[in-house]
This record gives structure tokens, C-alpha cells and sequence, in this order.
């Protein structure tokens, strides 16, 4: 069990510095000039190479990566070149909301969806069934942008029950906090809902079908002991599994949602560092995706494993 | 109707415990009805034993299924009616069918590796008959639990109960299947195919404890097999399955040493007894195709197959007593069961013999070692094996699942690289991989594969699949080509117009013909045949057997034959060699490896067999513990840690020594030839059956 | 005739013929694939001939009807430069109808081609593809997309044909990877199949094997993966232009609209609903049509 852990951290490792050259090379190599990038089209050519010259950039290419690299692990983030302000404190401060955003929306959906998609199974092909599997797919391809502009004109401007601003004013309580948050919570929602409730059923589905329910069913057990002890176990580790990767999907869906609610998340940041060309903040705000995105895989690995007694047990 | 009341007539007063009276179960497939039970009459006494024999699709597992009421969504019961202990089974609520599952009927089924749940203790699983049908609590569930493993013999039942199902052997599990269908002590017992996959040792094992079982528990049992040898050393009474009907039923040894249905006869005469040469006598197969269900089916079923068939079958269908005998409990479905017995003559049709050249080896092996990695876990798949094949020789190879049979044919096709040895052929040493071989070699050496279903491209035409082998193996291209692949067709019995078919038009006798064929191709030296027929029905079986033997007796063809079933190698096989746990432990001619002086391994798979000779019992000699793991092998002889015959330290120590018996037969083992031979003549006199 | 004639006779008539028909017949029948189909022939049609449908151009200006709510003659309204919300919600299927199909093209061809490569050498190769694919799976897509875009946009702006280019590509890319894994998965399974083994027994080469052999037998995972792409095709190509690193103003595309206009969505909704629920029902329909494809295939 410890060795499947230690064994994907290491695998991490590689994969993150394969990801940290190809975004250096994307983020600084392949736009350009990096002084140019910063001072724009206007800026004399001097003042351009005395930029270059500051911030290094005009070093060869390894070592500028190197010491790129060097200055990232030991958080030396460097400033933001549109605000001003410490990347990393920056970053830090943008990943706590849209956690709270996140996890909102995830304390939700996850339990509703694998609800839904238990139910589903149950009723396999069923009214009950066709009604979720349906909706639930539809919401799911549903552009969190789209969905979330239909939220807002149906109960923002239409039938005026949520507020249109996702932040609360200043010294709000947790409630008020919470209730800004519920709209742009629910196009989140309405995506990772087709993917979990589908695995969900999918996994309920082939645990029904068997032969190990055949034969609890052919014990005469009750229908709940079944349900729940036999198949729903065995049902939910693929479930699991998406989960950990929905967790990527749902900083994509991050991206959309704060920037059509204008909510100061990470999401926000990136897609505004990306169009204002703000070097470090694209490159630190990336990265910390991409190692939050490697961990909550391997967080649902680690799930997966405990929920099977084969591994578990060292075979 | 009629069926009823004749059954009525057989059985004694008892109030049978199961009683089905012209059940009718219809599958639906793709818009299709599909009648896959068509009228069945059973009745099953109290403690009585009772076997359904057919081949895959006759409807058997249906049968059980249904009167388990547990059939898949797209299957009704159509009519007729099921009784058990007098209730009427499709009348009975939901909530009375929960309480009847598991404690008035239990069902134990073909692969108890997948029938227990991955995720839960053993002990769990047994205590919950307890839980839910007893109303125990958990602990006294749990100690409830204990002592029925003990019924079923389970080395340290309390230790067990802690395990989950993976870390059994396959033999164990069924043991707790078996244990967890007895927990709520049923008054019928349902065996689905219950020993079907699994190795021949552990089939016998299972075997013995559902013999002993039978002997202390007073459950009915419904036994279902595709075995006629395993129904009739298990049953009293049996019944046999064709499309959906019962075509005869009987007491078990009459109705076999004495069948009155035109199946029964061919079933018994299209599978090797064990004993039976191919130049003794041939085997017959059943020709043609079990009927396809759904199609008008008028008259006798079986007439389109039989050759006892007139007009008469193929108008009406007789009944299930049109022929019978109250006095043996005897039924027949046959307008010409009288004739039925005068069907063996014809069968002593011969299928030819081959002659073994001597001179030189076509293949020769040596020290041949082959080694697979999982991980840090090395397995040693084949290990340092020599043997040679004779041209014009049938090899064959046997030995459990994981005894390197199949790895060992790999390297010698070339699909898998040896780590270690040589193999000569044709007196030249071989490239280890396909790839480095050669056109003339590949020609030369080619192999018919196991599975019917994925032997052959589906996306290809049978004739495409023969012509691109014809090119490849035989150069040729056009007309000579076209020449070729027809002169092929023609000599697997293929018709022309099937070769326009793709694969999944045809039967899987015709697949595994076109397979055949394409091995022949480039008129071949050497073909492995791994596992040809065992996928196949038995009625099928017996025309690709005799076929194999056919090719192989024309062309002076030698051939590596790999089974699991002793018959069917003894049957076909100038020599044999054994296998057990990637080493050879026995080589020799046919019948000397099956005449003491043998192996003791040989010695217990030869006893594991279950046989329709009465007259001959075999006593059995159970072979203890699992088969140890491949990546660590026993030390010494590495079958000491099951041997029935086991010396003492020095098996355990050291590695044995090959004995030499003579006229090219040897085996490994500690105890020398004469020696051994008394001991096993001994044993075999002193057999108390 | 022998018993051996007679067991070489006639099955009957084939499975084969019988099943195409049957897979036809079911999608004819399936309400998933019909309303599907239905809905992205609509939108198809749309982006050929909707300026000979509609009374306005998607293009025209007219200052004097800025933000005019639905009437008679704007059935949609209009937006802030006075142009038919109508006429360009019907329009703005074509960027996306372009971009989409092509980069799910794209991505199958690139995906197809490294699963059957690298399932069918299991090894090195396999090893080295498969750990390539995971640091591309590394990141969630729209991110991955924002910092390719982004980065080329220096090199791309001014040309709306590059640009176009570049969001194909990059989403052609980033869909590749979850197209190999499953091509691979199918090819592996096929490739321990005897008739496989067969093959490579008579001589075959790899490239041969790879392309005659494997490649008819998994067409129904190619066919459903191809589907299934783009419907995410049109779901990620649609939210990039939604993040301005798509399509470029003045085009009718829906999620450059929406993202231009929803600073008015409080005076004038009708300019970014509209378009909201054509490219809703676009998505929906795509994935409808990929699921009854992928239902009736897998039975």
C-alpha cells in the first residue's frame, strides 16, 4: 500500500518537470521576446534589451530554465508583471477561493450524482433511469459558460433571487458568503453530474450483473443487504477513480465560470495572465494546477486500492 | 401432458421434491423469440440424484435458472409449471422466494471464482444465510459459519473464514460455494457444471466431497454437466438434453450401457472412452449443427442428425415415452429406439493409423528454459526441458493449467523466445523468434490454435484467410492460388460456397476446419495442435479429432497434441509427455505412461478421470494441497509437496533422478522402476472396488 | 453421403448480413440518435444557407435599433450594434461546425494511429508513447488550450485563418492522447487473439498485422471514439472562443458573442440567451447522436 503511494509520488516527480519544460517553452520561448511581451510593440528596442538583461532573459536557453526552475521550488515567484503585486501570495490567495467555489460545488454533486446514478441502475431502463441518464447528459456537455448565462438570466435578471456578483460585500457572514457562491456553483455542477452519475450507474450496472450478485440473490438475502453490501462496494471504485480525474476537469470549468462571474479564483487569474501576457503569473498559476491535478489522482488511486482487498493485501 | 402422466407412473408414492411438468422458457434476441426450453418433465425424488446431460444450448443451465426463478430480463417463462416440496414455484410472492432461495433450494455454480464476492471475507459471506435466513447474530453467525467449512472438509476452517476469496485455490473456493449452498440446509441442491474449468485434480476433488456429501445431507441434488462420464459416476437417474427437450431418461448405468435415443448413442460414441487407440477403432462424430432456435422445427429434432432418421421423424415428433419400460424407469423420445443399439456396429469404422518413422528427430528440444517477468516476480514458465518428436510422430503434451505446456509450444512456433536451450529442427538449429525464421520454416512448422471463436479474422472471408496463407506458405498466386485453396477446403471437408463466409457465418467445427487448413497450407512437417477440439461440443469434437488424425497419417506430418484430457491424447498420441509446474516428469510411449511403471503425478491425473466404464472403476488417489505458485517452486522434486508416494527428506532435498524404463520411456522420480511398478501393480489389486 | 459431409453442411443464412441490418434498423429506431442526428443536420444546414433564410445579414449594423427587445421584425431582438440577435444566433454555428469536426478528425487519425502503434509493440515503445500521453493528460484541457493559444497568439494575430488553425490543432492535440488509450486498449485485447498470432506465424510484418488484420475489427471503438470527440470538440472549441482565445469580433460565433455581450446581459438578455440555447442545443444534440451510435454499436 505505502509502496503504491511512494511508487506514483515518484512518478509525479518526472511527469511535473516534463510539464514545467513544455509550459517554460510555451510561456517564454514560443511567444517571442519576453521584454518585448512585457513593455509591448511601443518600447524602443533598448529599453527592450535592458529589460531582457534584468530579468535574465537573455542567458542561454538551459540555464535560463534552470534558474527558472530554481527560483520556482524555492518559492521565489517573482512579481506580477500587470499587478505588481508577490506571484506567490497572489496565486495562494486566488486557490483559496476557488477552492471554497470547488468544494461547494463538489460536497454537492458528488454524493447526488452517485445517488442518481445508483438509483439509474436500479431502475435500469426504467422511466427513472431514462429521466437521469438523459439529463444528466445533456447538462453535462453543456458548456459551463452556457449554462451559467442561462442561470443568470433566468434567476439574476429575470426572477431576481441570486445576486449577479459571486463575491459578497466586504465583512459578510459565511451564509451570505455561501449564497453568492450557490450560482456560479451550479454550471460546475451540471458538468462533473453526467460523469460521476453515468460511472456511478455504469459500475451499479455491472456489479448487478455479476456472478457474485447471482449468487447473494440466490442465498435470499434481502434486496438493501445486496444492494449495499454486495454490489454497491464493488460499483464504487471506478467511480472513485473519475472523480479523482473530474477534479481536472473542474479547474477548466473553473477558468469559464470566474470569469463570467468576475470571481477572484485561480481559474480567473490564469485565463487573465494568458491574455494580458503576464509571464509568472501564467507560468506559477499552470503549474500549481497541474500538481493539484496529478495529486487528487493520486489521492483516488490511493481510494481505489483500499477499497480492494487484492491490493491491500500486497498481491 | 402425456409426459406427466408417464412420470407419474415411474416414480413411487413419495411426494417428489421437485417436480417440472412441460416448462417452456423463450429468450428474446434481437427482436427474436427464442425458444430455449421447450417442454420439459422432470421429477427429482426425495434424496435422489438426479443428472441433465446435453451439449452447450440444449437449455440445462436455463432449466436451473428458471426454476431458481432467476432469469435474465429478456427471458419469461412461457408455461408448464415448477413445484417444489409441492409449492408452486410461480406462484409464489417475492417476499416467500427470498425466504425459499437459500433455504428450501441452493445453487452452486461452473466458476466459484467469480460466484464469491472479491471484496468480502469468506466468512461473511457463508455467515450471512445465517444472518438473513436464520436470524443469528453476527458472532453466532460466524461460529455457524466455522462449522459448516468444517463439513466441507476446508483445512483450517477458523482461518479461513478470515480470507478473502483470492487467496483460495480454485478447489477451496468451490468447497465454500458448496459450504455456503448447504448453510441453510436445503431440500434441493442445483450443481451447475460445478467442476467445468477446473483443473482434472481439483475437478476430483470436488467430485469426492459432493459424492460424500450426497451420502450425509438430505437435500435432492440437480446435477448439471456436458460430461456424460461425470453424470454417471455421480447419479442415479439421468436425463438428456437436446434443443430444449428431454430426448431419454433413465438410471444412469442402464441408460448408458444401454441407450435407446440415437443421441445418447452418439454422444457416447463421438468421445474416446479412456483405453480407445485411433487404430483401434475411429471415433463417430454426430454430424451436422444443432438446430438453430427460433426455426420451424418440425418433427424429431434431432432428425436432421440422425442416421437412423425416416419420414416419419422428420414428419411428427414422437414423445418422451414413445418408447419405454417401466420396469427400468426407462423413457426414450424415438420412433426407432430398438435400433438404436445396432448403431455401435456401424461405428467400428476405423481411422487409419500412422506409422512412425524412427529414423532421426524432426524436433529436437533441449534444456529448454523460458522465463516471464511480472514485475519484480519472475516466473519460470518452462524449465529446462529436452524431449525430441520423431517425424511422422504424434506427440502429446499434458498437464494442468500452469504446467508450461502451451509456453513450451510458443517457443517452439517462435511466438515466445526461449531464455534458455536450443531447439533443432530438421537436424538445423532454430532462430528463437517468428521473426527471424524464414520462409521455409515458417511453412514448415505451424500451429491450429484453441478458440474457434478468435482463431480466425473476423473481418475476412474464410477463402481470403486460405488464400493469403496459400501465398505466404505456399508462394502460390492466381489460378494456382485459387487451385490451391480449393484442393484445401476440399480435404477439411469445407464446401466451396462457404469460403465466400466470414467467420462469424460459419459453426465452430467449420472455423476450426479452415484454421486446420490454414496450417496446412504450405504442407507443414511439424503442427502444434494446442487444445484443438476443447472448446468445441462433443458431437464436434470427434470430426475434428478424426480429422487431425486423417491429415496428419497422409503426409507423415509429425504433431505436438496438447490437452488436459488423458482420453483424448491416449486416443491419438504415439507418445506422451507429462508436465507439471514447467518441468517434464514423465515421457514415453502411449500406453507405457499409462501402465505402471508411472509417475505418481501420471498415476493421480490418470485416476482423476471420471469414466462411463462400469465394469472397470478406477480408484482414486486424491492429490492434497494446491498447486504450488510458479515463481516459487517447491524444492527438490517439486511434486513432493502433493505426492501420494513421497519418500521422505530426499524429495524434499534433492532434485530426482530420470529413470529409466526403457524403449524410450522415463519418468522423474526418486523411487526406481521396479520398485515403483510393484508398489502401483499392488495397489491396483488391492483396490478394494 | 459420410457423417463427415454431412458435418460440413450448410449453416444458415448469414449473421453478418443480418447484423448490419439489425444495427441500421435499431439506429432508425433509436429516439437518442434520431433527435441527435436531427438537431446537428439542423445546425449543419444553418451554417451552409442561414443568410438565405433570415431578413438580415448576422453582419449588418444599424445604430439607429441598438438593444431593441424581440418584435415583429427582430423576432430575437437586437444587440448593441443594432444587428439582427436572430440572424447571427443562426449564423453562429459555422466557426464551431469548422473547428470542431476538424479537430476531432485530427484527433482521431493522431490518436488511431499511436494506439494501434504503441498497443500493438508492447514494450519500450509502448512504455515511452503511454508515458508521453500522460504528461498531455496532465493538464486539464482548457488549461493546456489558454497556454498554447496564447502563446502563438503573438504569431497568429491579424490572420483569422491561423488562428483557426492554431484552436484546431491544439484541441486536435489535446484529444489525442484520450483517443490513443482507448484505441489501445481495444488493440490490445485484439492483438493476444490467435488469429493474431497466426499471422505473424506465416511471416506477416507488423505495418500488415497493424492495418489488415487489427485495424477492421476495432472500427466500432474508432467509430464511437470519433463521435464521442466531437461532441467535447465543440464543447471545448466553443469555450475557448468564450475566453477570447478563439474566433475574433465581428464573427456571429455564440461563445465570442456571449462573452462580448454579457456586459449587458442585465438591459438586454435576449442578445446572449439566444445564442446561449443554440449552442446548448448543439452540444446536446452531438452527444445524442454519440450515444445512440454508441449504444446500438456495443450491443
Amino acid at each position: 500500500m505505502l509502496r503504491l503511494i511512494v511508487r506514483r509520488l515518484l512518478f509525479i516527480v518526472p511527469t511535473l518537470l516534463l510539464v514545467s519544460i513544455v509550459i517554460f517553452l510555451l510561456v517564454e520561448v514560443v511567444p517571442g521576446d519576453p521584454g518585448r511581451v512585457k513593455l509591448g510593440p511601443y518600447a524602443s528596442a533598448e529599453q527592450v534589451a535592458q529589460v531582457d538583461h534584468q530579468l535574465g532573459f537573455d542567458r542561454p536557453l538551459a540555464q535560463r530554465y534552470v534558474r527558472w526552475l530554481g527560483s520556482f521550488l524555492t518559492l521565489h515567484w517573482g512579481d506580477s508583471w500587470n499587478l505588481g503585486v508577490p506571484v506567490f501570495s497572489l496565486t495562494m490567495q486566488r486557490l483559496w477561493s476557488s477552492a471554497q467555489l470547488a468544494a461547494l460545488a463538489l460536497v454537492i454533486i458528488i454524493p447526488l450524482s452517485i445517488l442518481l446514478g445508483v438509483v439509474a441502475a436500479l431502475r435500469r431502463d426504467g422511466i427513472a433511469d431514462r429521466i437521469i441518464t438523459v439529463t444528466s447528459l445533456s447538462l453535462t456537455v453543456i458548456p459551463e459558460f452556457v449554462s451559467g448565462v442561462v442561470l443568470i438570466v433566468l434567476f439574476a435578471v429575470t426572477i431576481k433571487i441570486f445576486p449577479v456578483s459571486a463575491v459578497a460585500p466586504a465583512g459578510s457572514g459565511p451564509f451570505t458568503r455561501i449564497y453568492h457562491l450557490i450560482l456560479p456553483a451550479i454550471p460546475l455542477m451540471f458538468v462533473e453530474l453526467g460523469y460521476i452519475a453515468r460511472m456511478a450507474r455504469a459500475g451499479m450496472i455491472e456489479a448487478l450483473d455479476t456472478a457474485y450478485v447471482r449468487t447473494a440473490t440466490l442465498k435470499g438475502l434481502p434486496r438493501r443487504r445486496i444492494v449495499v453490501t454486495h454490489a454497491l462496494r464493488n460499483a464504487l471504485a471506478p467511480t472513485v477513480a473519475v472523480i479523482g480525474t473530474q477534479i481536472g476537469w473542474l479547474v477548466g470549468g473553473l477558468v469559464v465560470v470566474e470569469t463570467l462571474f468576475n470571481y477572484p479564483g485561480i481559474g480567473k487569474l490564469m485565463a487573465d495572465s494568458a491574455t494580458l501576457k503576464d509571464v509568472p503569473v501564467l507560468e506559477a498559476t499552470v503549474l500549481v494546477v497541474a500538481a493539484i491535478y496529478m495529486l487528487s489522482n493520486l489521492a483516488a488511486d490511493v481510494i481505489v486500492a483500499l477499497l480492494n482487498p487484492r491490493v491491500r493485501f500486497g498481491r | 401432458m402425456s409426459d406427466a402422466r408417464e412420470s407419474r407412473l415411474t416414480i413411487g408414492s413419495d411426494a417428489p421434491v421437485l417436480s417440472i411438468d412441460d416448462l417452456r422458457v423463450t429468450f428474446v434476441r434481437r427482436d427474436l423469440d427464442l425458444p430455449v426450453v421447450r417442454g420439459v418433465s422432470l421429477e427429482i425424488g426425495a434424496g435422489e440424484t438426479y443428472g441433465l446431460v446435453g451439449e452447450s444450448g440444449c437449455g440445462k443451465t436455463t432449466l436451473a435458472m428458471a426454476l431458481m426463478r432467476y432469469l435474465p430480463a429478456n427471458g419469461r417463462i412461457d408455461g408448464g409449471s415448477i413445484a417444489l416440496d409441492g409449492e408452486d414455484m410461480l406462484a409464489v410472492s417475492r417476499e416467500r422466494l427470498r425466504e425459499i432461495r437459500g433455504t428450501k433450494m441452493a445453487m452452486v455454480y461452473q466458476d466459484p471464482a467469480t460466484a464469491l464476492n472479491p471484496a468480502l471475507r469468506v466468512g461473511a459471506q457463508i455467515a450471512e444465510v445465517y444472518r438473513f435466513h436464520g436470524g443469528l447474530s453476527k458472532a453466532d453467525a460466524l461460529e455457524r459459519a466455522r462449522a459448516a467449512l468444517e463439513r466441507v472438509a476446508m483445512p483450517d476452517p477458523a482461518a479461513t473464514l478470515r480470507r478473502y476469496p483470492f487467496q483460495l485455490s480454485g478447489g477451496q473456493q468451490q468447497r465454500v460455494v458448496i459450504a455456503m449452498a448447504l448453510a441453510g440446509d436445503p431440500r434441493l441442491l442445483v450443481l451447475d457444471e460445478p467442476t467445468t474449468g477446473l483443473d482434472a485434480t481439483v475437478e476430483a476433488e470436488v467430485l469426492d466431497l459432493i459424492a460424500e456429501l450426497r451420502e450425509r445431507i438430505d437435500a435432492s441434488i440437480l446435477l448439471i454437466s456436458h460430461n456424460l462420464g461425470l453424470v454417471a459416476r455421480m447419479c442415479k437417474r439421468v436425463g438428456v438434453m437436446y434443443a430444449g427437450r428431454i430426448v431419454e431418461d433413465g438410471p444412469a448405468r442402464d441408460l448408458l450401457t444401454d441407450p435407446r435415443h440415437p443421441y445418447t448413442m452418439g454422444l457416447l460414441r463421438c468421445v474416446p472412452r479412456f483405453g480407445m487407440r485411433k487404430d483401434q477403432a475411429g471415433l463417430v462424430p454426430i454430424p451436422g449443427f444443432l438446430p438453430r432456435l427460433g426455426s420451424g422445427l418440425e418433427g424429431c429434432v434431432f432428425s436432421p442428425r440422425c442416421e437412423l432418421a425416416t419420414d416419419d421423424c422428420r414428419e411428427s415428433e414422437p414423445e418422451l415415452d414413445h418408447w419405454s419400460d417401466a420396469e427400468r424407469a426407462r423413457r426414450a423420445r424415438c420412433y426407432h429406439s430398438d435400433q438404436v443399439s445396432g448403431m455401435r456396429a456401424a461405428a467400428a469404422e476405423r481411422a487409419p493409423g500412422a506409422a512412425a518413422t524412427s529414423a532421426g528427430g524432426a524436433l529436437e528440444i533441449s534444456n529448454l528454459g523460458k522465463i516471464f517477468r511480472d514485475g519484480r516476480r519472475r516466473i519460470v514458465a518452462v524449465n529446462d526441458v529436452s524431449l525430441a518428436v520423431a517425424p511422422g510422430e504424434i506427440l502429446g503434451l499434458v498437464g494442468e493449467s500452469g504446467s508450461g505446456k502451451t509456453t513450451l509450444a510458443g517457443c517452439v512456433t517462435g511466438l515466445l523466445k526461449p531464455d534458455d536451450g536450443s531447439i533443432r529442427f530438421a537436424g538445423q538449429e532454430l532462430p528463437r523468434s517468428v521473426a527471424q525464421r524464414g520462409s521455409e520454416r515458417l511453412r514448415a512448422i505451424q500451429m491450429v490454435f484453441q478458440n474457434p471463436d478468435s482463431t480466425l479474422n473476423p473481418a475476412w472471408s474464410a477463402g481470403a484467410i486460405l488464400g493469403r496463407a496459400v501465398n505466404r506458405l505456399g508462394g502460390l498466386r492466381g489460378a494456382a492460388r485459387r487451385a490451391r485453396v480449393e484442393d484445401l477446403a476440399r480435404r477439411v471437408r469445407v464446401e466451396p460456397q462457404h469460403l465466400e463466409a466470414k467467420p462469424g457465418e460459419l459453426s465452430g467445427g467449420q472455423k476450426q476446419r479452415i484454421a486446420i487448413a490454414r496450417a496446412f497450407a504450405g504442407s507443414p512437417t511439424l503442427v502444434i495442435c494446442d487444445e484443438p477440439a476443447s472448446a468445441l461440443d462433443v458431437s464436434v469434437q470427434a470430426s475434428i479429432l478424426n480429422l487431425l488424425a486423417e491429415l496428419q497419417a497422409s503426409g507423415g506430418i509429425s504433431y505436438i497434441f496438447i490437452s488436459h484430457d488423458l482420453a483424448v491424447v491416449r486416443y491419438l498420441s504415439d507418445r506422451i509427455a507429462v508436465m507439471y509446474l514447467a518441468e517434464l516428469m514423465e515421457i514415453g510411449g502411449a500406453e507405457a505412461v499409462f501402465t505402471p511403471p508411472q509417475h505418481p503425478y501420471t498415476e493421480a491425473l490418470m485416476s482423476a478421470i471420471p469414466t462411463i466404464d462400469f465394469a472397470h472403476p478406477r480408484r482414486r488417489i486424491p492429490l492434497r494441497g494446491a498447486v504450488p505458485s510458479l515463481s516459487a517452486p517447491p524444492s527438490g522434486c517439486r511434486f513432493h509437496t502433493r505426492c501420494h508416494r513421497m519418500l521422505g527428506a530426499v524429495c524434499i532435498e534433492q532434485e530426482p533422478p530420470w529413470q529409466d524404463v526403457g524403449e524410450g520411456h522415463a519418468y522423474r522420480c526418486h523411487i526406481p522402476a521396479d520398485e515403483l511398478c510393484d508398489l502401483q501393480v499392488a495397489a491396483a489389486a488391492g483396490d478394494p472396488e | 453421403m459420410t457423417f463427415d459431409e454431412l458435418a460440413a453442411q450448410a449453416a444458415p443464412p448469414s449473421e453478418r448480413v443480418l447484423r448490419r441490418r439489425y444495427v441500421v434498423r435499431r439506429l432508425l429506431r433509436s429516439p437518442t440518435f434520431l433527435v441527435g442526428a436531427g438537431i446537428v443536420l439542423f445546425w449543419i444546414f444553418m451554417a451552409l444557407f442561414s443568410t438565405h433564410v433570415t431578413r438580415f445579414g448576422p453582419l449588418d449594423i444599424d445604430p439607429y435599433h441598438t438593444l431593441k427587445a424581440l418584435s415583429r421584425l427582430h423576432w430575437f431582438g437586437t444587440d448593441e450594434n443594432g444587428r439582427d440577435v436572430l440572424a447571427r444566433t443562426l449564423a453562429g454555428a459555422r466557426s464551431v461546425l469548422v473547428v470542431a469536426p476538424l479537430a476531432a478528425v485530427f484527433c482521431l487519425f493522431f490518436g488511431g494511429t499511436i494506439g494501434l502503434i504503441s498497443g500493438y509493440y508492447k514494450g519500450y515503445t509502448d512504455e515511452i508513447i503511454m508515458r508521453f500521453v500522460d504528461v498531455l493528460l496532465s493538464l486539464p484541457v482548457i488549461v493546456a488550450a489558454i497556454v498554447v493559444v496564447s502563446a502563438f497568439s503573438s504569431h497568429t494575430q491579424g490572420s483569422p485563418g491561423a488562428q483557426a488553425a492554431v484552436v484546431i490543432l491544439v484541441i486536435g492535440i489535446l484529444f489525442t492522447p484520450p483517443v490513443a488509450r482507448t484505441i489501445r486498449a481495444a488493440v490490445v485485447s485484439e492483438r493476444e487473439k490467435e488469429y493474431v498470432q497466426a499471422a505473424r506465424l506465416r511471416g506477416e510484418r507488423a505495418p500488415f498485422i497493424m492495418v489488415a488484420e487489427i485495424l477492421p475489427n476495432i472500427l466500432a471503438p474508432i467509430i464511437v471514439e470519433g463521435t464521442v470527440r466531437l461532441g467535447y470538440a465543440v464543447f471545448t472549441a466553443a469555450t475557448l472562443s468564450f475566453l477570447g482565445f478563439g474566433v475574433q469580433a465581428p464573427s456571429p460565433d455564440w461563445g465570442l458573442t456571449i462573452s462580448l455581450d454579457r456586459t449587458v446581459i442585465q438591459v438586454a438578455w435576449w442578445t446572449v440567451l439566444f445564442p446561449a440555447l443554440a449552442l446548448a442545443s448543439l452540444v446536446v444534440g452531438a452527444n445524442l447522436l454519440a450515444d445512440g451510435v454508441r449504444k446500438v454499436l456495443s450491443e
